[in-house]
């Protein structure tokens, strides 16, 4: 039987295929932190003063505080002067103006990805920014969305572009005093993704982003700002990878999503960064703010997030539900596996009248793996007919890896309705057998039973998507028929 | 079809079949019969290749092939059926969905394509009818809360779509009120044919009022103590085990 185990978990224990390193001339810091690295990145932006200003205001409050310890992951601390914050590659400098002008390697590396960014172009469909270290190198269909009068652009861009909309949003969702990695990020974050979609504008696309840490000794610091105006609607997703390095590399990104009234903010996480090899050395920090403000009334944010990689997951997409009957989604897939740990889950916090908000977490743990959902439901004293529903599903697989679950519910308003419910199960030797004697491989029952379980987080998914999450969770999706 | 000689079993270290030897011919159907313990789901488990069995003497041969030597992947896509006596349940993947990878599988496993959505859709559709079953079986979870008439039903749904050449069916009776079992029972009896023998493991003799056997065994402590024909069927259910037993223990 032992015998059984053991193949499952070299099925799950699957090679990271984006370990590979791009060879790409690189203008970089050399690593260090003081008001200086934030000045000279500034300039390097040629940003407003406002944005000098807000970034130092960041920094002056970071020094005043202390890691999170909180969080049921270990780590030995981190060296903050070790690091670089800022790494480009070197055509970057010049500023290329179409896919053309960008360096060969560096759209190979897309390619190695399985994002064909000149191709495209060509089909339609998906608008891609891709962020390579620290700068945004090339966003797709600018001129389509345009006509839309929808703005997506790095963030870089925004900040030379579009000054008064950075100015108003940046930073109203998760402030620069939020919490030390948040603050970190609001101090150092050297590009990001910008998305404006006004008024009554259906995106006419999916909107997508593409995250990758390539250089050593380099933090991955961006930011994302999503505003969508009344009755606007945007789907967007993001991936991410790294290469192999036997070093832990920092990644402390904030998102922050507004939505007014009646709009819709659909956003997709596929995380895949570099989770360590088999005995836990090197892989990603993940130590991620994402936030989302329903600030208007009947407006939706949903998070949909699958998480395979990094060594460390550190993170909590909430919604702020603030306006009456607006509604909060948060559905996740954390897998972890060997010596991965994630403490992640969501925050919905319920201000407004008949919000609701539903939770769906389901994680997947094997090898020596932790894996904790750790998720706050908080209603407000005016909330009232507040509702939510929680599920939290655990999957074991082998005897070594644990799955927690650390709920925190605080009610103020007596009309509230809170449901939280919780099962742990293990992939059943019986259950395997079965669907041997049915014919399939181990692997395709494997593949097929957590899928299963995953079921109604990956409906979720956008269709475009969905091959995503397949290819890098390395099991098959479960098609439809009839 | 499937030859086994002299087949030896243990469990963990516990001697469970003691020396089998069997011979079922395409088109027949064989039952066999016997009190608990005496090693019949054993039996059945060990010819599906379940892990934790462990051969201790003996062969089996399958279509002229070493079927132990086989994975159970490998011995279901070669046309090997067990119907289980405990269905288990796959949360959140549909009985659509899990027929249509098996069907595939065994497919590919021969050189066939793929079927088509709508053909497979339409095959799978008469084999419900003729299980009495309803469409939305289909679109269910596997077993998930499904009765435990269900559950066999649904392994019947399943033999008959993958339509194998060697069907084992494991007490696919018990727990089955007398209406179910008819309907099981007209399931089995639709897939009998000159090219598809059935191995039918069973408790009692009910579901051989249905379904006649070519042949019957009767096993007990591990080994068969006596075979016949359907004759021998009616003679237990008059008799009792204990009958059988008393010839076992005399041959020992």
């Amino acid at each position: 039987m032992s015998a059984n185990a053991q193949t499952l978990e070299q099925l799950i224990g699957h090679e990271y295929k984006q370990g590979f390193v791009t060879d790409v001339e690189t203008d970089f810091f050399p690593p260090g932190l003081n008001e200086g690295t934030i000045r000279a990145l500034s300039a390097i932006k040629k940003e407003p003063e406002f944005m000098l200003e807000w970034r130092l205001a960041a920094y002056r409050h970071w020094l005043t505080m202390k890691s999170p310890e909180w969080a049921h992951v270990s780590f030995p601390p981190i060296d903050y002067q070790a690091i670089s914050y800022y790494s480009a590659p070197k055509t970057q400098a010049d500023g290329p103006k179409s896919l053309d002008e960008l360096d060969p390697e560096l759209l190979e590396t897309y390619k190695k990805l399985g994002i064909p960014l000149a191709e495209q172009e060509r089909l339609a469909g998906v608008a891609v920014d891709a962020v390579f270290d620290s700068v945004s190198v090339a966003t797709t269909f600018k001129e389509k969305l345009a006509e839309a009068g929808v703005i997506f652009c790095s963030f870089s861009d925004a900040v030379q572009e579009h000054p008064d909309l950075v100015r108003q949003y940046l930073g109203t969702v998760v402030p620069y005093t939020d919490n030390f990695f948040a603050v970190l990020n609001s101090a150092v974050f050297s590009d990001g993704s910008f998305v404006f979609i006004p008024k009554g504008v259906r995106c006419p696309m999916e909107l997508s982003t593409y995250f990758r840490i390539n250089a050593a000794n380099t933090g991955q610091f961006e930011r994302t700002l999503i505003i969508a105006e009344d009755d606007a609607h945007v789907s967007y997703l993001e991936g991410c990878t790294a290469p192999m390095r036997d070093e832990n590399q920092l990644h402390a990104a904030v998102v922050e999503l507004i939505a007014l009234d009646r709009a819709e903010i659909k956003y997709s996480t596929v995380q895949n960064w570099y989770p360590g090899d088999k005995e836990g050395k090197g892989g990603i920090y993940n130590f991620v703010t994402k936030r989302g403000a329903c600030r208007g009334v009947r407006s939706k944010i949903s998070w949909t997030q699958v998480e395979t990689g990094s060594a460390i997951t550190w993170k909590y997409p909430g919604c702020i539900l603030q306006g009456d009957h607006s509604v909060g989604e948060f559905y996740s897939v954390a897998v972890t596996n060997n010596y991965q740990q994630a403490d992640t889950g969501t925050k919905m916090i319920h201000i407004g009248k008949n919000t609701s908000s539903t939770i769906i977490s389901k994680g997947i743990s094997a090898g020596h793996a932790q894996n904790s959902y750790r998720g706050l439901v908080k209603i407000l004293k005016g909330a009232e007919n507040a509702r939510n529903y929680t599920q939290c599903d655990s999957l074991l697989i082998g005897d070594r890896c644990g799955a927690h679950t650390f709920p925190y519910v605080v009610v103020k308003q007596p009309t509230a309705r809170v449901e939280h419910e919780a099962s742990t199960s293990k992939i059943s030797e019986d259950q395997l057998f079965f669907c041997q004697q049915r014919g399939l491989s181990m692997e395709d029952a494997v593949s097929m039973i957590v899928n299963g379980f995953c079921k109604e987080v990956f409906k979720e998914l956008p269709m475009e998507f969905a091959v995503e999450a397949q290819a890098l969770l390395g099991i098959s999706l479960e098609g439809s028929v009839g | 079809m499937l030859r086994i000689e002299n087949l030896h079993v243990s469990v963990e270290g516990k001697p469970i079949l003691k020396g089998i030897d069997l011979n079922v011919k395409a088109g027949e159907v064989h039952a066999i019969m016997g009190p608990n313990g005496s090693g019949k789901s054993t039996l059945a488990h060990v010819l599906a290749g379940r892990p934790g069995y462990e051969v201790t003497a003996g062969r089996v041969w399958y279509q002229g092939k070493d079927l132990l030597a086989m994975a159970p992947e490998e011995r279901a896509r070669e046309g090997l059926f067990l119907a289980f006596q405990y269905p288990v349940e796959i949360p959140g993947v549909s009985n659509i969905y899990l027929l249509k990878a098996a069907l595939n599988a065994i497919r590919k496993h021969h050189g066939l394509n793929e079927l088509d959505a709508m053909d497979f859709l339409a095959t799978v559709k008469d084999k419900t009818r003729l299980l009495d079953m309803d469409e939305q079986f289909l679109y269910r979870a596997v077993n998930e809360g499904f009765s435990g008439g269900e559950k066999k039903r649904n392994e019947i749904l399943q033999m008959a779509v993958l339509e194998p050449k060697l069907a084992i069916l494991d007490e696919t009776d018990s727990g089955l009120d007398i209406d179910a079992l008819k309907i099981v029972a007209q399931g089995i009896n639709a897939l009998r044919s000159e090219k598809r023998a059935f191995i039918l493991v069973t408790h009692y003799q009910r579901l051989l009022n249905y379904i006649k056997p070519d042949r019957v065994h009767v096993l007990a402590h591990g080994s068969i103590a006596k075979s016949g024909d359907a004759g021998l069927a009616l003679e237990l259910e008059k008799q009792g085990y204990g009958w059988v037993e008393q010839l076992a223990d005399a041959g020992a």
